[in-house]
C-alpha cells in the first residue's frame, strides 16, 4: 500500500514545488471576510468536482467496472436544478432542485446497475450508453439552453464558503462518508473480493450482483454532486459542456492513485492524490503561462507513465533486466 | 511393437519448476514414429507441463528435448510446428467466427495477385478433411458444428502440414461414444501414416483401446513407461493414484472406522446434470466422512457442484434435513448449513489479492451481507483461533493470501467455511499439491470435524487417503455412481471397482 | 452456440437488422416528407458523412481485434489542425497530405506497441492518445486557423455530376475508396483474416501460430491512418483547423461500428454494417432537420437508444 502511494505523493510534491518556484506565493494564505484564499485553496476547490467523481469511480472500477457516464450524468444534474430553481430565489426550491436532481441520478446509476449487473453487459459499452443518451437527455431537460439561475441557497453549493469553500468541505465530507462506510461496513472488503475473484466470490455466498449495483448508483449520485457544484459555481447549467471529459479526469485520478483498472484493491487516499495531482497540473500549466488547452498533453503524458509504472509487463522488462546483469 | 526404429522425440532428464512447485523432475519421455503413446496421471501428475515443454510453451529449467536425433529447443509453439509438432488441445483452440476452411489453413493458405485464392484454399481444405474422412463444407462457418467435429477440424489444421507428431491433449473429454470411435478411426490411418500420437485421456477404456505405448507420471516425476498390452488396470490405476509409501500412518490410528448410524442430513434423490453426472442418489449423515473415490473426469467435481448448487441440476431432489430443499446458487446452499471448498483454490477458492482475516471472514460476512459488519473484536477472535487451530503460517492476519504456500492457503479456504460452521463440509482435493505436514494436518482435521458432528463429502483423486479417512466410499466412474462401499474396504478392491474389471451393477439407476 | 448459429444468416442478423432500419428510417421520412426521397438526399448523406464513413471503416479494425481507439475524434481534430497549419505556412499540397497521413500512423502505431507490448488496455492507452492529440492542436494554436489555399478549397468545393443531377464530392468519392480497400483487406489479405482470428479468440490464434502481435499494433496504425484522411475530409469539409473540431466523434464512430452490427467484444462485423450505422446516423440528423420542431438533442438521445437496442441484441446473441 505505502509503496502505491510513494510515486503519485512524490509527483504532487514536485508539482507543488514547482509551482512554488514559479509564483511564490503559491503556498501563502490569506483570510478576506473570514473567507479562505489562496493557491492551494484554489486548487482544492477547482478539484472538488473531479475528486467527488473519481471516488465514485474508484470503488466501480474496484468491482472490475468503468463508468463513462459520469459526465453526462453530472450535466443532467445540474439542467434538472436549475431548471426546477427557475427564477426563484427562495432555499426551499433550491434543496427540493437539488434533492430531485440527486434522485434522478440515483434512477441513472440503477439503470447502469440494471444494464451491467442484470444484464451482464460490458461495463464499458453499458456506460457508453448513458454517456451518449445523457447529454441529449440533459439538453432536453433545458430546452437547449443555458439555463442561468440567480438562487443564493443554490450558489452556496459550488460557489459558497464556510471559511473554506464549500465544494471543498462537501468534497471531503463525501470522501470522509465512503472511507468510514467502506471501512466500518463490510462493503469494501466485498467490493474488493468481488473485484479480485468473482468466481470465488460467489462461490463463498457473496452477493455480487447487489453490490456492483451499489457501486453504481453511488456512482451516478457523487456525479449528481459534482453536476450540482460545477452548475452552482456558474449560476448556470450548460447541458453541453458541464462535465465534459470529466469521466477522463476521474478515471484518471483513480489510475494515477494507483487503483488497477482490473478491479480488486482500491485505494481512496490514491484517487484523493490522483485527484490532486491532476487539479494542480492543470493549474501549474496555468500559471506557468502556457495555454491552459496544453493541459492535455501533460495529462496524456501522465497516463501513460503511470501506467507504465504499473503494468505487469514493463515491471517485468525493467527487473528482468536488473536480474540478467549480474547472471 | 517392435523397437527397431529410432524415436522422433527423445526428452531426457526434464526439469522445470514454476514458483513454490516441482512441476517435473527429471522425467525422460520416448516418442515412436507410428505409434499412439498414452500420457497417464492425475491432476498436478505433470502431464500438461511436459506437453507444454514439447511444444515450445514451456523452456525446461534443465534436461534436453530431440526431434529425430537433433537437440531441439522451441521457444514458441510455432516454432514447434514448424519442426512438425501439432498441439490439438482439449478445448478447441480455433476461431470460431471464421470459416472451416480458413481456420486449417489460416497462416499458410494459397495466395493468388496478394490475397487469398479461396477458391483454391478451400479445395485444399477439403483435401485435407477428406485424408481423415470428414466430409463438411470447407467454407461453412466453424461455430456452425459441433464441438466434436470442431476438435476433427483442429486435426485436421494440425495434419495440414508436414506433421511427425501429433499430441492430442484430452480431445475425448466432450465427445460421445460415436464421436471418440470416429476420432479413434482418424488417429489409427495417422498411426498408419507414420506420425507419432501423444494421446492424454482420463478415460482408462480409451486408453486400452488406442494407446501402443503408455508413460506413467505422478507428482512430477516419471513412474514407468509400459507397453499398454504389458500392464494390467489394477496396476496403473495402482502406478497412477494407489500407494503412497511411507507417510500418514499416524492418521490411521485416529481414524477409527464406524458405521455411523443416526439421521441422514443430506439426501440426494436422482440429483444430475446432463454431460455432469448421471442421476445419483446419496445420503450423507452427521459425523459421517463419505469419501469419493474415482479417476479424474469421473464427475467427483461435478457431484460436489451440484450438492452445493454451484451448478444448477437437471434432475432429481436435494433434501436436507427430510426435507426438499431447491438450490438457486451457493447462497442457498450455505443458508442450508452446506460449504464447499473448492478443488481450483485459485481461481474458484481464494481471493488473493485479499488477507488472510479478509479471506477467512469472507463467506460469514457474505451470509449477514454487507451492513452488517462483524465486530471487530468477534473477527480477531475468529482470526486467532482458526490461525491457530489449524496452524497457518505466517500467523499474521494481515499477509495477503497470495504470498501464502499453497498448503497454508488450503488452510485458510478451509477455516473459511470452518467460520461459518457448516453441518455438511464438502471438501474437493484439498490435499492437492501440498506438503505432506499439512496433508496429515487436514486429514486429521477432518476425523475431528467428524467426531464433533459434521459431516464431511471428502474427495480426492489419492485412493489411499479416501480409503484412510472415509467410513463409507462412494465409487465413480464415466460420470456415474458406480458403487457404495463401507469403510473397511480395502484399496485394491476400490481399484479392482475403478478399473472396471469386476465392477458391480449400480445398485440404484435412477433416469 | 448451437441453436441459433446452425442457421447460416445468424451472423448476418445484424447487418441485415442495420440495413432494414435505414430503409425503415429513410423510407419514414420518405413518407412524411416532400423532397426527402431524392437522390441528392441520399447523395448529401454521404457528404455530410464522408469523413464519419472512414473512421468507422478504421474503427472497424480496431473493434473487430477485440479493442477499441477513442483517439480517432483528436486525430481528426490534430490532422485538420496541421493541414491548416501546413498550408498557412506554405507547404505544397502533397506535403502537408503526407505529412498528416505520417502523424496520424505514427501516433496509431505508438499506441498499438505500448498496448501490445506493455500490455495496458486499449481503452486507457487511446485515452492518453485522445489528451496528447488535442493537447497537441492547442500546441500549434488554441484558435481556429481558417484554410485559404485555393488548390484545397477547389477541391473541397468540386462538385462531381452525376446521372440524375445528383452531385457528390471527392470526399465521398475518397471515403467509398476506402471502404473498398477496408473491405479487401479484411475478406482477401492473411492480415484481414488474422485481425478476426484474434478477435474471435486471441488465444487460439497465438496456439495457431498466426501473427497475432503484428496484426495487434497493426489495427491501430490503420485506425490512425484512417483518422488522418479522415481529418484531411474534414479539413475539406470545413476548411479550417481548430482543437476543437471533432469533439466527441469517436462515440459517433464507435455508436456506428456497433449499430452496424459489429460485436463490441470483437471476431464479429463487417466494414458495411459500419458504413450503414453512419448512414442511418445520418438520416436521423437528416429526418431531425427535416422535421424542424425536434430539436438536435433528440438525435443524441435516438443513438443512445439505438445503441442500447443492438446491445442487447448482441447480448443475447453472444449468450444464446
Amino acid at each position: 500500500m505505502k509503496n502505491r502511494l510513494l510515486w503519485p505523493l512524490l509527483a504532487l510534491v514536485a508539482l507543488l514545488l514547482l509551482n512554488l518556484v514559479v509564483t511564490p506565493s503559491f503556498f501563502s494564505l490569506r483570510v478576506q471576510d473570514g473567507h479562505l484564499y489562496g493557491g492551494l485553496v484554489d486548487v482544492l476547490k477547482n478539484g472538488a468536482p473531479t475528486l467527488l467523481i473519481a471516488l465514485g469511480m474508484t470503488l466501480v472500477i474496484a468491482t472490475r467496472g468503468i463508468d463513462l457516464s459520469v459526465g453526462a450524468v453530472a450535466a443532467i444534474a445540474g439542467a434538472v436544478a436549475c431548471v426546477h430553481i427557475g427564477t426563484s430565489d427562495s432555499a426551499g426550491t433550491a434543496i427540493v432542485g437539488m434533492v430531485l436532481a440527486l434522485a434522478l441520478c440515483a434512477l441513472l446509476g440503477l439503470w447502469n446497475g440494471f444494464l451491467v449487473a442484470g444484464l451482464g453487459i460490458q461495463p464499458i459499452i453499458a456506460t457508453l450508453v448513458l454517456m451518449t443518451a445523457g447529454r441529449g437527455v440533459a439538453m432536453l431537460v433545458t430546452e437547449g439552453q443555458i439555463v442561468t439561475v440567480n438562487n443564493t441557497a443554490y450558489k452556496q453549493v459550488g460557489a459558497g464558503f464556510v471559511v473554506l469553500p464549500t465544494a471543498i468541505l462537501i468534497a471531503l465530507l463525501v470522501l470522509g462518508v465512503v472511507a468510514f462506510v467502506t471501512r466500518r461496513t463490510a462493503l469494501g472488503m466485498l467490493i474488493e473480493a468481488v473485484g479480485v475473484n468473482p468466481e470465488a466470490s460467489r462461490l463463498a455466498g457473496v452477493r455480487s450482483r447487489t453490490i456492483i449495483w451499489t457501486v453504481y448508483v453511488f456512482a451516478a449520485v457523487c456525479a449528481g454532486i459534482a453536476g450540482l457544484m460545477i452548475s452552482s459555481n456558474v449560476s448556470a447549467a450548460d447541458a453541453n459542456n458541464a462535465g465534459l471529459w470529466i469521466e477522463m479526469d476521474a478515471i484518471l485520478a483513480v489510475v494515477i492513485g494507483g487503483t488497477s483498472l482490473a478491479g480488486g484493491r482500491y485505494s481512496l487516499t490514491g484517487t484523493l492524490l490522483g485527484a490532486l495531482i491532476i487539479q494542480t497540473l492543470t493549474t501549474t500549466v496555468y500559471t506557468i503561462g502556457v495555454a491552459p488547452e496544453v493541459t492535455l498533453v501533460f495529462k496524456a503524458v501522465v497516463v501513460i507513465a503511470v501506467c507504465l509504472v504499473q503494468a505487469p509487463k514493463a515491471r517485468a522488462a525493467l527487473s528482468f533486466r536488473k536480474v540478467a546483469v549480474p547472471s | 511393437m517392435t523397437e527397431s526404429p529410432p524415436p522422433v522425440v527423445e526428452m531426457r532428464g526434464i526439469s522445470l519448476a514454476f514458483p513454490g512447485v516441482k512441476a517435473l523432475q527429471d522425467v525422460d519421455f520416448r516418442l515412436f514414429p507410428g505409434e499412439v503413446h498414452a500420457l497417464m496421471g492425475e491432476n498436478g501428475a505433470g502431464k500438461s507441463t511436459l506437453i507444454k515443454t514439447l511444444t515450445g510453451v514451456h523452456r525446461p529449467d534443465s534436461g534436453q528435448v530431440s526431434l529425430a536425433g537433433e537437440d531441439v529447443a522451441f521457444s514458441s509453439p510455432g516454432e514447434a510446428q514448424q519442426a512438425g509438432i501439432s498441439t490439438v488441445y482439449q478445448e478447441v483452440n480455433l476461431c470460431a467466427n471464421l470459416s472451416v476452411a480458413e481456420n486449417i489453413l489460416l497462416g499458410r493458405e494459397p495466395r493468388k495477385l496478394g490475397g487469398i485464392d479461396f477458391p483454391a484454399m478451400r479445395t485444399r481444405a477439403a483435401e485435407v478433411l477428406a485424408r481423415i474422412g470428414v466430409h463438411i463444407d470447407p467454407g461453412s462457418s466453424l461455430g456452425e458444428h459441433p464441438i466434436a467435429v470442431q476438435q476433427l477440424v483442429a486435426i485436421a489444421r494440425a495434419i495440414a502440414v508436414d506433421c511427425r507428431v501429433l499430441v492430442l491433449d484430452e480431445p475425448t473429454s466432450s465427445l460421445d461414444a460415436g464421436e471418440v470411435a470416429e476420432l479413434f478411426r482418424i488417429m489409427r490411418v495417422l498411426r498408419d501414416e507414420g506420425v507419432a500420437i501423444l494421446f492424454v485421456s482420463h478415460f482408462l477404456d480409451q486408453v486400452y483401446e488406442i494407446s501402443d505405448r503408455m508413460t506413467v507420471l505422478r507428482n512430477g516425476a516419471l513412474v514407468g513407461e509400459h507397453l499398454t498390452a504389458d500392464v494390467d488396470r489394477r496396476t496403473l490405476i495402482a502406478q497412477m493414484i494407489g500407494r503412497d509409501l511411507g507417510a500418514l500412518e499416524a492418521i490411521e490410528d485416529a481414524a477409527e472406522k464406524h458405521q455411523v448410524e443416526g439421521p441422514v442430513l443430506v439426501r440426494a434423490e436422482g440429483l444430475g446434470k446432463r454431460g455432469a453426472i448421471e442421476p445419483f442418489d446419496l445420503d450423507i449423515r452427521s459425523g459421517e466422512v463419505v469419501g469419493l473415490a474415482g479417476l479424474l473426469g469421473s464427475g467427483r467435481t461435478e457431484l460436489a457442484r451440484l450438492l452445493f448448487g454451484a451448478d444448477r441440476a437437471d434432475s432429481g431432489t436435494l433434501l436436507v434435513d427430510g426435507k426438499p430443499v431447491k438450490l438457486r446458487g451457493p447462497r442457498s446452499a450455505i443458508a442450508a448449513g452446506i460449504a464447499f471448498s473448492s478443488e481450483d483454490r485459485k481461481g474458484e477458492g481464494l481471493v488473493a489479492d485479499l488477507s488472510i482475516r479478509d479471506n477467512l471472514v469472507l463467506a460469514m460476512q457474505a451470509a449477514r451481507g454487507w451492513t452488517r459488519p462483524l465486530p471487530r473484536r468477534t473477527k480477531d477472535q475468529l482470526v486467532e483461533k482458526y490461525l491457530k487451530a489449524l496452524d497457518i503460517r505466517p500467523a499474521n492476519p494481515d499477509a495477503l493470501v497470495r504470498t501464502l504456500s499453497g498448503g497454508n492457503q488450503q488452510k485458510v479456504l478451509l477455516a473459511r467455511w470452518l467460520v461459518t460452521e457448516p453441518r455438511l463440509l464438502i471438501l474437493d482435493e484439498p490435499t492437492r499439491g501440498i506438503d505432506i505436514g499439512a496433508k496429515a494436518q487436514i486429514q486429521q482435521l477432518v476425523t475431528t470435524l467428524a467426531a464433533e458432528g459434521t459431516a464431511v463429502l471428502f474427495i480426492s483423486a489419492e485412493l489411499e487417503e479416501v480409503v484412510r479417512i472415509a467410513d463409507r466410499i462412494v465409487v465413480l466412474r464415466d460420470r456415474r455412481k458406480i458403487a457404495e462401499l463401507d469403510g473397511s474396504t480395502g484399496v485394491d478392491e476400490v481399484v479392482e471397482l475403478i478399473a472396471g474389471g469386476a465392477a458391480p451393477e449400480p445398485e440404484k439407476v435412477v433416469s | 452456440m448451437t441453436a441459433l448459429s446452425q442457421r447460416v444468416p445468424s451472423r448476418f442478423l445484424p447487418v441485415i437488422a442495420t440495413v432494414v432500419l435505414f430503409v425503415l428510417a429513410f423510407g419514414a421520412g420518405s413518407a412524411r416528407y416532400d423532397g426527402f426521397a431524392s437522390g441528392q438526399v441520399i447523395a448529401n448523406l454521404f457528404i455530410d458523412n464522408a469523413f464519419l464513413i472512414v473512421l468507422a471503416a478504421g474503427m472497424t479494425f480496431v473493434i473487430l481485434s477485440g479493442g477499441i481507439d477513442l483517439s480517432v475524434g483528436s486525430v481528426v481534430a490534430l490532422s485538420t489542425m496541421v493541414t491548416a497549419a501546413g498550408l498557412r505556412a506554405g507547404w505544397p499540397v502533397p506535403l502537408v497530405v503526407l505529412a498528416v497521413l505520417l502523424i496520424g500512423s505514427t501516433l496509431g502505431l505508438l499506441m498499438g506497441i505500448v498496448i501490445h507490448k506493455f500490455d495496458i488496455q486499449p481503452f486507457i492507452v487511446t485515452l492518453a492518445g485522445m489528451f496528447l492529440a488535442r493537447g497537441l492542436c492547442f500546441l500549434i494554436s488554441v484558435e481556429s486557423v481558417s484554410i485559404k489555399n485555393s488548390t484545397f478549397r477547389d477541391v473541397a468545393t468540386a462538385a462531381i455530376e452525376l446521372p440524375g443531377g445528383v452531385t457528390i464530392t471527392y470526399n465521398v468519392v475518397i471515403a467509398l475508396v476506402v471502404v473498398a480497400v477496408a473491405v479487401y483487406v479484411l475478406h482477401r489479405t492473411r492480415f484481414g483474416r488474422t485481425v478476426y482470428a484474434v478477435g474471435g479468440n486471441e488465444s487460439s490464434a497465438l496456439l495457431m501460430g498466426l501473427p497475432t502481435a503484428r496484426t495487434k499494433v497493426g489495427v491501430y496504425v490503420i485506425s490512425g491512418f484512417c483518422s488522418a484522411l479522415a481529418g484531411l475530409l474534414f479539413s475539406l469539409y470545413m476548411l479550417s483547423g481548430y482543437g476543437l473540431h471533432a469533439v466527441g466523434m469517436e462515440l459517433d464512430a464507435i455508436a456506428a461500428v456497433v449499430i452496424g452490427g459489429t460485436l463490441l467484444a470483437g471476431g464479429v462485423g463487417y466494414v458495411l454494417g459500419g458504413v450503414v450505422g453512419v448512414l442511418v446516423l445520418g438520416t436521423i440528423q437528416t429526418l431531425i432537420s427535416f422535421q424542424g420542431t425536434l430539436s438536435s438533442w433528440w438525435t443524441k438521445i435516438v443513438i443512445g437508444v439505438l445503441l442500447l437496442v443492438f446491445i442487447a441484441v448482441q447480448r443475447t446473441m453472444v449468450r444464446r
